[in-house]
């Protein structure tokens, strides 16, 4: 375990900030109270600065750990800003008055000590060598967005959606155990390379091709992919905006890097596609994926349960990039598909914060915008925020030359090299479908006129300041990609095979059950 | 030729845009008429420079890495094809701010700067040698487009608006597809990741036909919407109708333009034996589109909706000819494209400046208009003339070699137009059949200008004088259709000019039509590395 220390500084460095914000949070003296988001960013920048320098992974993906977590580095600290004021309002304003802080009544710490959480275990995902590690830290990633969305706002409703989540993930997580179970049993080894080495020497087999389909069907729902999308919607518009964005972009990406590692475990094979039962389970899941996202997008007039459909949809055009697979050895970035999706992940996360900056940004009597009508010419009233959906929807839509079209060619590319045309062509009929709803929500902000409904900026400017660095992000990104593109490059190589124990020799040594190849797949799991 | 003046082409509406966007919008109308007459002047350069008698090789190459991971360049040039039509784009521009001054009364800032924004982009579809940033660009005109209408067009504009939208990005992204399929092909072939079109075209036609057939499809998927062809024209006549004068231009003069050119440039060269072995059915679903329209012209009350629907008949004979897949046809299709914004540019200008007067484009209520328009009958009598394809004016030498080229294309002649076998076999009936078409366009053209200028004199119910505007036409609306009159002259009277000017690239589709029936096929697939080296040709 020691060895490991060196990988996981950044995530030790996030969870000792961790500690630190939950007392803060807490302080009885308001400035203090006051330094815990910049505590949180301090944390942040700490702990991407501390991952440029890691060393590689010992996992699949010897790479990932670098990207991953310089990119929960960056999103995260996009959206530091958009969480001021999401809790704990009325109880600063009352001690703004004079009235003594109350410790008991305040959650300002947790949530931000549940948010870096949750981070930790976004950076712990993509440093995962063995299942159990995979396991903790996908959970890690999810329990606390749980509680985050319960206490995001005061109404009923976050909690129905709260309660809904977490019934609904622990179903998700109970699916992919049970298929991560099966992949131990097939192989007798947790360890995730030496696992794709058995595989790939051994073939999967009938237990380990549905512990493949299985783990892949649980863990779609971090992604919110079907057939586990059905909270997507009810969660996101439950929850507070910012919580929103966070829900669209921390388990999402960890649900993908899980998805590489198990997609990885299986394999692609010489052809460059997975084995024919994952491939078509997975093609079968992106093609739904993308059509029922965009098509119950389509009738939404509430903007949440817009973005909540998108963000299902979103996943099923990364999904293309995973059947692609990272290309044979030495393939460059257009044939990379994981690369695309890596690429995409950054894309969408910084994209998709701008329109829930600009919901959090406007209120009414506390209360978020939500409704299409409520940015009706919003570029009139509210520049900044009517620019920010303008650009972050168009970019959303894919459309040239904003950041989401650069992301989205490196999937058509991938998704057409790899000769997967259908699925590509689907995809574009699916963009197509996107831009029915993206465009009314760039009509509605930009080109109708503006009514008063209400809605005032929020007082607290930096939710603003978030949505700003959004589009200024969809828009320098465009000069800036081709670093970030190269280095998603590099960071879905998968580990070269040699080097890595077979694990069959490894039982002859070890102490777990024997797996002899002939016999093996039938007798391991009773063993 | 300079690469300074395709640069300024693109740069100098832009900037005229940003300076009427952070402007007060006041001077919105002056600045785009200064910013619009100034992107003359790089035009006109660059017309000057350009070495006609190397027409066919690109000039004015520059090219700097954007996103070097995805292949991306900005990279400019042109051939003589690309030239012209950038420069009808650019001489559209003038007049296009011209015709908006009274008929755009609110938000002038949105609207003037969303088209010259919209320039900028036509320009650089033209002028792109990388195939991303053309297909950026490309995609990129919908917006502008899908502001000014959704804006600023009549009644029901945001239906007219999301259909136009969606029609053609959906194709577009079929389109992005195909051509994506040619990047991979190519980079396989060579083992380089390029995205320069001439590189692109000189491997994408080693891809076997069946694969040209696929690429084909994803191609007319997208170019097909834009053109537009029988079966999905139906967004055309809606988003014409609703779209603001200065709208209808530009979509008829340039945009519809971008189909017939991303056939010509991409897909003909690219896919040369899919096209010609799939030739007659495109060519029949163009002549069932010039009839069919034809025939829905002539029921037309709505005097827009006419012209409109005349644009889809019209860019039928544009395809047709380049279906002949000869000198002929690819030199009346090119010439097509230049000359037709002239003349439906110009009826969809002689229809705005009726509708500021009367607001309506019913036949039934507003007509007979000779007596007290004089000068607008005149220029309405001269541009549907023009449209008809009266000899001496525009339309006749471009439908006529369409005609002729589909007549030639009967088997018996090579495509260089001698006599002697050939791939595509169009043939009298083809042109027969689309012939009609001409006289179908007499008819209902006629008709309509017989209706709205010298039929018993019909006004609208409650009609007033127009506030500023007199009864006829002012000195500045006769200045806009100038140009367009004028053309119209200049293209009917010496046809030879332009057809000179764009032999060279057109000769060379051909040759290249031509030898791709040797090198398809089975034969490319297992040619040697000589010919794989050839390939690379930077």
């Amino acid at each position: 375990m020691i060895e490991k220390l060196p990988q996981i500084w950044p995530e030790l460095l996030l969870f000792l900030t961790t500690c630190v914000v939950m007392l803060t949070g807490q302080w009885p003296s308001a400035p203090i109270r006051r330094l815990t988001p910049w505590l949180a960013a301090v944390g942040l920048i700490a702990a991407g600065g501390a991952s440029i320098g890691a060393p590689a992974g010992d996992g699949l993906f010897p790479g990932m750990m670098v990207y991953a977590k310089v990119l929960t580095a960056i999103v995260g600290l996009m959206m530091l800003p958009l969480l001021a004021g999401t809790v704990d309002r009325e109880l600063e304003a009352q001690s703004a008055r004079g009235v003594p802080f109350q410790p008991i009544r305040s959650n300002g710490a947790e949530f931000y000590a549940f948010f870096l959480f949750s981070l930790t275990g976004l950076m712990l995902v993509s440093s995962a060598d063995d299942l159990i590690w995979l396991f903790l830290a996908l959970e890690l990633t999810s329990l606390p967005t749980y509680i985050m969305v319960t206490i995001s706002t005061q109404t009923t409703r976050s909690q129905e959606a709260g309660i809904k989540y977490f019934f609904l993930g622990a179903l998700g997580a109970a699916i992919f155990l049970y298929g991560f179970a099966l992949l131990y049993g097939a192989s007798g080894t947790t360890n995730i390379p030496e696992m794709a080495a058995y595989f790939r020497a051994e073939g999967l087999g009938p237990i380990g091709l549905l512990g493949v389909l299985v783990s892949l069907i649980g863990v779609s729902f971090k992604v919110a992919a079907v057939p586990m999308h059905f909270y997507t919607p009810d969660v996101y518009q439950g929850a507070a905006s910012p919580v929103s964005a966070m829900l669209a972009f921390v388990p999402k990406t960890a649900g993908f890097l899980a998805i590489f590692m198990v997609a990885g475990v299986a394999g692609w094979g010489e052809d460059q596609r997975l084995p024919a039962e994952v491939d078509a389970m997975l093609w079968i899941m992106a093609a739904l994926t993308m059509t029922v996202g965009n098509v119950l997008a389509l009738i939404q007039s509430s903007v949440k349960r817009m973005m909540a459909y998108s963000s299902v949809a979103h996943s099923g055009y990364m999904l293309v990039g995973v059947l692609a697979g990272p290309g044979a050895e030495g393939s460059p970035f257009w044939r990379n598909g994981l690369a695309a999706v890596l690429f995409y992940l950054l894309c969408y996360g910084v994209m998709n914060l701008g329109v829930f900056a600009v919901l959090a940004s406007l209120e009414r009597k506390g209360e978020e915008a939500d409704d299409i009508d409520d940015i009706r010419g919003l570029v009139k009233t509210q520049p900044v925020l009517g620019w920010t959906m303008v650009i972050c929807s168009l970019s959303l839509l894919g459309f040239p030359p904003l950041l989401g079209f650069i992301g989205k060619v490196g999937l058509f590319t991938s998704g057409v090299a790899s000769g997967n045309i259908p699925l590509v062509i689907i995809l574009g009929i699916n963009s197509a479908i996107a831009a029915f709803y993206y465009l009314r929500l760039v009509a509605a902000a930009y080109l109708e006129p503006a009514s008063d409904t209400g809605f005032r900026p929020s007082p607290y400017l930096s939710r603003q300041f978030a949505g700003l660095l959004s589009a200024g992000g969809v828009i320098a990104l465009l000069f800036a990609g081709s670093g970030l593109i190269k280095a998603a490059d590099n960071a879905s190589r998968i580990a070269p095979p040699d080097g890595v124990a077979v694990p069959a020799k490894h039982h002859d040594a070890g102490h777990t059950t024997p797996a002899e190849p002939a016999h093996g797949h039938a007798s391991q799991p009773h063993g | 030729m300079n690469p300074l003046w395709l640069m300024l082409l693109i740069l100098v509406p832009l900037v005229g845009a940003m300076i009427i966007a952070f402007g007060s919008g006041k001077n919105a109308y002056r600045d785009a008429l200064f910013a619009s007459l100034a992107s003359l002047v790089p035009a006109v350069a660059a017309l000057m420079e350009f070495d006609f008698t190397h027409a066919g090789h690109y000039q004015g190459q520059w090219s700097v890495s954007w996103l070097e991971p995805l292949g991306l360049k900005l990279s400019l040039g042109v051939d003589s094809v690309a030239l012209l039509l950038i420069l009808l784009s650019v001489l559209l521009g003038p007049v296009c701010v011209l015709a908006s001054k009274t008929a755009i009364t609110d938000n002038r800032k949105l609207y003037y700067a969303w088209l010259l924004v919209l320039q900028s982009a036509m320009v650089g579809v033209f002028c792109a040698r990388d195939l991303l940033l053309f297909y950026i660009c490309f995609e990129f005109t919908l917006l502008p487009m899908f502001i000014l209408i959704r804006m600023f067009g009549s009644t029901n504009r945001v239906a007219a608006s999301t259909k136009f939208f969606l029609y053609t990005f959906t194709g577009s992204l079929v389109t992005l597809a195909g051509l994506v399929y040619v990047v991979k092909f190519a980079a396989e072939r060579n083992g380089v990741w390029s995205l320069d079109i001439g590189t692109l075209t000189t491997a994408a036609s080693y891809m076997s036909p069946k694969e040209q057939a696929w690429v084909l499809g994803a191609m007319l998927a997208g170019f097909a919407v834009k053109v537009p062809l029988f079966p999905v024209h139906t967004w055309l006549p809606l988003a014409h109708t609703e779209a603001p004068t200065a709208g209808s231009v530009i979509l008829a003069g340039v945009l519809l333009k971008l189909g017939t050119y991303g056939i010509y440039r991409f897909a003909i060269p690219m896919a040369p034996v899919a096209f010609t072995e799939h030739a007659p059915t495109i060519a029949v679903l163009a002549i069932i589109g010039i009839i069919y329209a034809g025939l829905i012209c002539w029921v037309q009350d709505d005097i827009k909706k006419l012209v409109a629907y005349s644009s889809v008949s019209h860019l039928g004979f544009c395809v047709l000819g380049l279906t002949a897949l000869n000198a002929n046809g690819l030199s009346g299709s090119v010439l097509y494209m230049l000359s037709h914004g002239f003349s439906t540019g110009g009826l969809f200008l002689m229809i705005g400046f009726m509708y500021e007067r009367y607001h309506t484009r019913d036949m039934r209520k507003v007509g007979g208009l000779a007596s007290k328009m004089p000068v607008w009958a005149f220029f309405m009598v001269f541009f549907t003339m023009a449209s008809v394809g009266l000899p001496g004016l525009n339309g006749f030498p471009s439908e006529l070699l369409c005609l002729i080229s589909a007549f030639q294309a009967d088997g018996s002649w090579t495509a260089a137009g001698e006599p002697g076998a050939a791939g595509v076999t169009l043939g009298p009936w083809y042109a027969a059949v689309a012939g009609t078409g001409m006289v179908v366009a007499a008819m209902y053209l006629l008709i309509m200008v017989g209706r709205i200028c010298f039929g018993p004199k019909i006004e609208p119910e409650g009609h007033h004088h127009h506030e500023v505007l007199p009864d006829d036409l002012n000195a500045r609306e006769i200045v806009t259709l100038l140009p367009l009159a004028v053309g119209c002259l200049a293209f009917g009277l010496f046809p030879g000019l332009l057809l000179g000017a764009i032999e060279e690239p057109v000769n060379d589709t051909v040759r290249l039509v031509e030898a791709s029936h040797e090198l398809s096929g089975p034969h490319a697939m297992a040619d040697s590395a000589s010919t794989a080296a050839e390939g690379v040709r930077p």
